[in-house]
């Protein structure tokens, strides 16, 4: 299977683990990810908030490309993934707005006529591949490392895209069939904060302390997410909301993709697990010895 | 002091609003929705930061129909919104809150008002500066001078974890431009146009 890579942004620099994580895994899974060429920024939630046809205009870019290599795009950023779906929402909805982006792509002679699929890795991971699949594959096993899910928010709303908006599973599915103990809590679609982060960080800090203290209580060791936002907001900011609150979590923030890298057996180095700030402990893998029923 | 407006003035200022705020509405798929909201207060209620905001989502529609949209516009709350969707995948009537927040942050910048002391649209418009200048985005550059601008305490408060991401390779020291950046600019430029046109 072929998939138009779009890293987006944040996996450049922030979110740099998750793109190296993401290449790994699918290399491994033997799917055949094609990064788009010289992409650009998709404009994520600013540029609708200054002018949205425009913006969609400028993410319309991407998929411009993506359509020309004949596949579904991979978009694991869930600002990304929701910005590019919404674009292609608002162009089948608007044709106003389709023609203003139609004719604004003239201009750098890209053409964008056909609707083309956006997936996120997690979605790709356990429908394409299939859970049973990568448990299969992978030769070793987790021996019940407490892990929290953590879905935020953009790839569960604001409409179905491949997984439920109240009590999402994919995550849990995948995790759980490689030896994981999965923990369920009420916040996993709770959000972060988001870009409050920087404008308002009263608010973001008690949001992210909100999440932490829920996953804890829940016995999580460890958090997964699925966005660079969502991991940067848990994980760099944990000492200042433990400064704030006079608390101290320490609570190590992973991205869904680097658990499922280390039981196919790469190296915790190429899944960019040293270049976490917080490190994860116990991270007892066993060689699979039976196959796991689903 | 100021001449106190009259009467007039402030209506005909309101009405150039709805005027303009109609326009965005138009562009929201069900945007009209808006007029079926029976104040239930489910959407500040699903809110995960509604009690940080002055007006709540739900006076937010109750204020646009009493047809004080400048009220508003200068409250934080349209730019406190993290856009997480909770609200609108709850509301019963079917309205889009959240594109509506995203409208109300459009006015806000058309009509150039703005609430006092909480710059966060100023983010939004070196974001998109940025875009058109390097075709990518620049997060550190963009938090970096946002801080500078609104509390410099902050970056140093911020600044032990950022030596730690930049030694870990996960903050870049400058930006990346792409190399066809006259293609973003080009679709940019010539979708802006196409719209001025048509004003």
């Amino acid at each position: 299977m072929q998939y138009a890579y779009y890293p987006g942004c944040s996996l450049k620099h922030t979110g740099k683990p998750y793109d190296m994580s993401i290449r790994e895994v699918f290399k491994v899974l033997g799917l055949d990810l094609r990064e788009i060429d010289d992409w650009n920024c998709c404009g994520a939630t600013m540029y609708m908030s200054v002018d949205k046809v425009v913006g969609f205009a400028v993410s319309a870019r991407i998929l411009a490309q993506a359509q020309d290599m004949g596949c579904d795009i991979c978009a694991p950023c869930s600002s990304c993934y929701t910005t590019l779906r919404k674009t292609n929402r608002h162009m089948a909805w608007n044709a106003h707005s389709r023609h203003i982006i139609q004719e604004a792509l003239k201009a750098a002679n890209l053409k964008y006529d056909k609707m083309v699929e956006v997936r996120h890795p997690l979605d790709i991971l356990v429908n394409d591949v299939g859970v049973d699949k990568v448990a299969s594959t992978a030769p070793n096993m987790f021996q019940g490392l407490k892990v929290a899910p953590y879905y935020g928010c953009m790839i569960v709303r604001p409409v179905y895209h491949f997984d439920d908006m109240d009590d999402p599973q994919t995550m849990n599915l995948l995790l759980g069939a490689l030896g994981m103990d999965v923990v369920d809590y009420p916040d996993k679609v709770r959000c972060c904060g988001g870009m409050l982060m920087t404008t308002y960080e009263e608010i973001a800090l008690d949001l992210n302390n909100h999440l932490l203290k829920c996953a804890e209580d829940n016995g999580a060791q460890v958090i997964a997410t699925v966005c660079p936002l969502c991991q940067m907001n848990l994980e760099a900011y944990q000492s200042r909301i433990n400064k704030a609150y006079g608390l101290n979590h320490h609570m190590p923030i992973v991205y869904f993709s680097q658990l499922v890298g280390l039981a196919l057996g790469i190296e915790p180095k190429k899944l960019g697990l040293k270049t976490m700030l917080i490190d994860v402990p116990n991270l007892n893998l066993q060689p699979r010895t039976t196959r796991m029923a689903i | 002091m100021a001449k106190k407006p009259t009467v007039e003035l402030v209506k005909k200022r309101e009405a150039d609003m709805q005027a303009a705020f109609w326009k965005q509405v138009k562009g929201i798929p069900r945007g009209e929705k808006i007029l079926n909201c029976i104040q239930c207060g489910t959407c500040t209620g699903t809110c995960p930061v509604s009690y940080m905001m002055d007006i709540t989502p739900r006076q937010i529609v109750a204020l646009f129909r009493a047809r004080r949209l400048e009220e508003i516009l200068h409250s934080r709350t349209i730019w406190i919104c993290a856009s997480c969707y909770s609200c609108r995948v709850r509301c019963p009537s079917g309205i889009l809150v959240t594109d509506l927040m995203y409208a109300l942050k459009r006015l806000g910048m058309e009509m150039n008002i703005y609430p006092p002391k909480f710059p966060a649209h100023s983010l939004s418009k070196a974001f998109i500066s940025n875009v058109y200048k390097y075709g990518r985005n620049f997060e550190m550059g963009l938090a970096i001078k946002y801080f500078l601008r609104t509390s410099p305490g902050k970056l140093l408060r911020n600044a032990s974890f950022g030596l730690a991401m930049i030694r870990r390779g996960r903050i870049p020291l400058r930006p990346t431009t792409i190399r066809q950046v006259h293609q973003v600019r080009a679709i940019i430029n010539r979708a802006n146009q196409i719209k001025v046109q048509e004003a």
